[in-house]
């Protein structure tokens, strides 16, 4: 990648305060605007991030792959119906389409424990890059635990409370959402998941989730997010509810470094 | 009464509320909602009835009924008639050319805003153009005192935006100087913190009280946490300069984020006694001490819209923030999302009508120029609207480095698009914040930075201790 020619920027010497934060700083100027190399930067994190909402998850690809693992799967859409709609609908991204309720009638009746829905929701590499290694170690968990689990629906088009649909049709207490979370500059494959107990459509609030979010490289480790998910459940399972009543209480292990602890700018 | 033929077509609009909604330019929230015009000709149908609306009327018609609403109560109960006196024989579309003429002159527009309810400004905003909302707001001026004065002619202040995914203290300090070193933070130092309980709070609150102290920065800080956490901290001794919240303009929109007047008043009068503005040159003491945030769409994500279109119900939280004198007011123009503004085009005008409302309703107004990762939109339009704010006579923009804020994840403006806005319209920092910028070598005499690289003196043994 190009270098600006040193000449012609003003570098800012306070370069060493970059290892404190991921923030843009010290990126210096030419005249008193960005540089080309920080300008470009900025573009490229900015169209991952655009790609990471517009470029259609491939649903197919997705399915295929769970197929290997020996997980059946079910594609279902919901009433937004294209890409431009469902970013300015989010009440159509939480309605089944007819023929997706259509689809999981024709599935077997019986009563489950426990749903597990993929949506696309705001970032498609964030399910390409994370849902199918995160399923791998989530899903023998789920089995050990004895829960009886439907195949897992993959939802083109969804928001957070498509799984409370879902959830109430396979009449499971445990509604597990894995979604593409609003992309960052810095995070645009993040993927969050969303954990309703006795989800019911259009009746469960935001209020009754528990949400683990920022699970890609540089954020939470897939142990990490499967270590507080089974938490969640274990915990709703004796207390009989999810949301703000049921608080994570696994702890997140920062390296404590005394430098960065302490500021710089008062010593 | 909103009846009006155009085009062999009668449209009846039948209420006031009604007609406003259907006159508003199109974007998405009021789509969502199910409140948008159907098609161009109903919009500018309910355009050319609104403007034969006279002004008398919104004192008539409450928009949300006064017994229900205590906003609609503080616009209808604090109305001022004798301002109102200047302009009541217009209709709106007279006033619009009213404040186009050279009657409406800075000083007349001073004085008739207590006259004017939210109502009436978001009315004539609907059928003004860009450069419309531009030039009434240029002729605005709102000036505002805390540590520095905010909203002088040709001035722009910037809000120094240092936050940190998990408030590391090293970090914030990090930004913070960055900004700093940039010529930035004259409006406030404010940080959004990660987490919004009562240690971390305070915690930001002493480490920016002492490095303003420190470096002697004529400036505030401010933590945007929670108007109860504020005031918790201000119990516990803290240094609280500014009190943040954010609001909306219908009571059940605040009654979700847990305000209500009350309890603003309350802050207010907490923060007042603190008393930490300082005694400025001309002898007034900074006592304008609050920090409001705002934005089209917040009512209706709140399903607290009551049927009001987002740019009214956006208007009227402006009634609510002039109760309080607040030092700075934040319309956080493109951080709600596509599903109420869609794209740059909306996202501009969005942000140019609540400054423009915000001005003649007598607010400090700035504007967080942003944008998310799923709207349709870019560093051009951010562009835009900056460079038209910045025309418009803006009171403050954001300062991110880099224009990416890496805690709330979205993109706001950087260190360097003020300093853009600088070199073009030659607009300057506040006057105080300007003289310690110069004394200590970060700007020049013509407010732009040094050409030398080195840092300058009050910071080198900060930094020098880092490197050993």
């Amino acid at each position: 990648m190009s270098n600006d020619n040193e000449s012609m920027i003003t570098q800012n010497p306070w370069h060493s305060l970059k290892q404190f934060t991921p923030a843009r700083i010290a990126l210096g100027r030419a005249g008193m605007s960005l540089p080309t190399r920080a300008c470009l930067d900025f573009q490229l994190a900015h169209a991952l991030a655009r790609d990471a909402v517009n470029i259609p998850l491939d649903f197919a690809g997705l399915k295929q792959r769970l197929n290997v693992l020996g997980y059946q799967s079910l594609t279902l859409q919901t009433q937004a119906k294209t890409q431009p709609i469902y970013l300015q609908r989010p009440d159509l991204g939480r309605l089944l389409s007819a023929s997706a309720i259509a689809c999981l009638q024709h599935a077997t009746p019986i009563p489950f424990d426990a749903v597990v829905v993929i949506a696309d929701g705001l970032s498609s590499t964030a399910i390409e890059h994370h849902a199918e290694p995160f399923l791998r170690l989530l899903l023998p968990e789920l089995q050990h635990k004895g829960y009886r689990l439907p195949p897992v629906c993959l939802v083109k088009h969804g928001r957070v409370a498509i799984g409370d649909a879902i959830a109430e049709h396979y009449a499971a207490s445990l509604c597990i959402v894995l979604i593409g979370e609003r992309p960052g500059l810095s995070s645009p494959d993040s993927m969050g998941i969303y954990f309703t107990y006795q989800a019911r459509s259009g009746i469960s609030t935001d209020a009754e989730r528990n949400c683990i979010s920022n699970i890609h490289e540089n954020g939470l480790s897939y142990r990490q997010a499967l270590k507080k998910l089974l938490f969640l459940i274990d915990e709703a399972e004796k207390l009989q509810l999810s949301g703000v009543n049921l608080k994570d209480q696994t702890t997140d292990t920062e390296p404590n470094d005394r430098l960065k602890q302490s500021n710089f700018l008062l010593k | 009464m909103y009846k009006i033929k155009i085009n062999h077509q009668v449209y009846d609009f039948k209420t006031l509320r009604n007609l406003m909604a259907k006159a508003s330019p199109a974007r998405s929230g009021d789509y969502l909602a199910g409140l948008g015009a159907a098609d161009n000709l109903e919009r500018v149908a309910a355009q050319w009835a609104l403007a034969d609306v006279p002004l008398k009327q919104f004192l008539n018609e409450a928009l949300v009924p006064y017994e229900q609403d205590e906003i609609t109560r503080l616009i209808v109960d604090g109305h001022d008639l004798a301002a109102f006196a200047a302009i009541s024989h217009l209709t709106v579309g007279d006033f619009r050319n009213w404040l186009l003429s050279k009657h409406a002159a800075t000083e007349t527009l001073t004085a008739i805003a207590p006259g004017l309810t939210p109502e009436m400004v978001a009315a004539v905003s609907k059928i003004m153009r860009i450069q419309d909302l531009i030039l009434v707001a240029k002729k605005c001026r709102v000036i505002t005192r805390f540590r520095n004065t905010i909203g002088l002619e040709n001035r722009l202040s910037t809000r120094l935006q240092p936050n940190h995914p998990t408030d590391n203290p090293a970090g914030v300090a990090a930004s913070l100087l960055d900004g700093l070193l940039y010529g930035c933070g004259d409006a406030v130092i404010g940080i959004n913190p990660a987490s919004d309980n009562l240690e971390a709070t305070l915690r930001l609150l002493h480490m920016l009280d002492d490095v303003i102290k420190r470096y002697r920065i004529p400036t505030q800080s401010c933590v945007l946490t929670h108007v109860t956490t504020t005031l918790k901290a201000i119990e516990r001794g803290a240094p609280v300069d500014l009190v943040f919240q954010s609001i909306a303009g219908t009571q059940k929109a605040n009654d979700s984020f847990g305000i209500n007047l009350n309890l603003l008043n309350e802050a207010h009068l907490a923060a007042l006694e603190l008393g930490r503005g300082s005694l400025l040159e001309n002898g007034t003491l900074g006592d304008n001490c609050m920090y409001f945030e705002t934005g089209q769409g917040s009512a209706l994500s709140a399903n607290a819209h009551q049927g009001l279109d987002q740019q009214t119900c956006e208007a009227r939280a402006y009634a609510v923030a002039r109760k309080f004198k607040p030092f700075l007011v934040n319309t956080v123009v493109g951080f709600i999302g596509p599903e109420y503004l869609y794209d740059g085009k909306q996202i501009i005008r969005a942000g140019l009508e609540d400054h423009f409302c915000g001005k003649l309703l007598g607010l400090p107004m700035g504007c967080d120029v942003c944008y998310t990762n799923h709207a349709e939109a870019d560093q051009d339009d951010m562009d835009m609207l900056l460079t038209q704010l910045a025309v418009a006579g803006g009171t403050f923009i954001m300062g991110v480095p880099g224009a990416d804020d890496v805690m709330l994840n979205y993109q706001s403006t950087s260190f360097h698009d003020a300093l853009y806005l600088r070199q073009v319209l030659r607009l300057r920092p506040a006057p105080e914040f300007e003289q310690w910028l110069q004394q200590h070598g970060i700007f020049n005499a013509d407010n732009q930075l040094q050409q030398q690289p080195d840092v300058p003196v009050l910071f080198k043994s900060s930094l020098q201790n880092l490197s050993e």
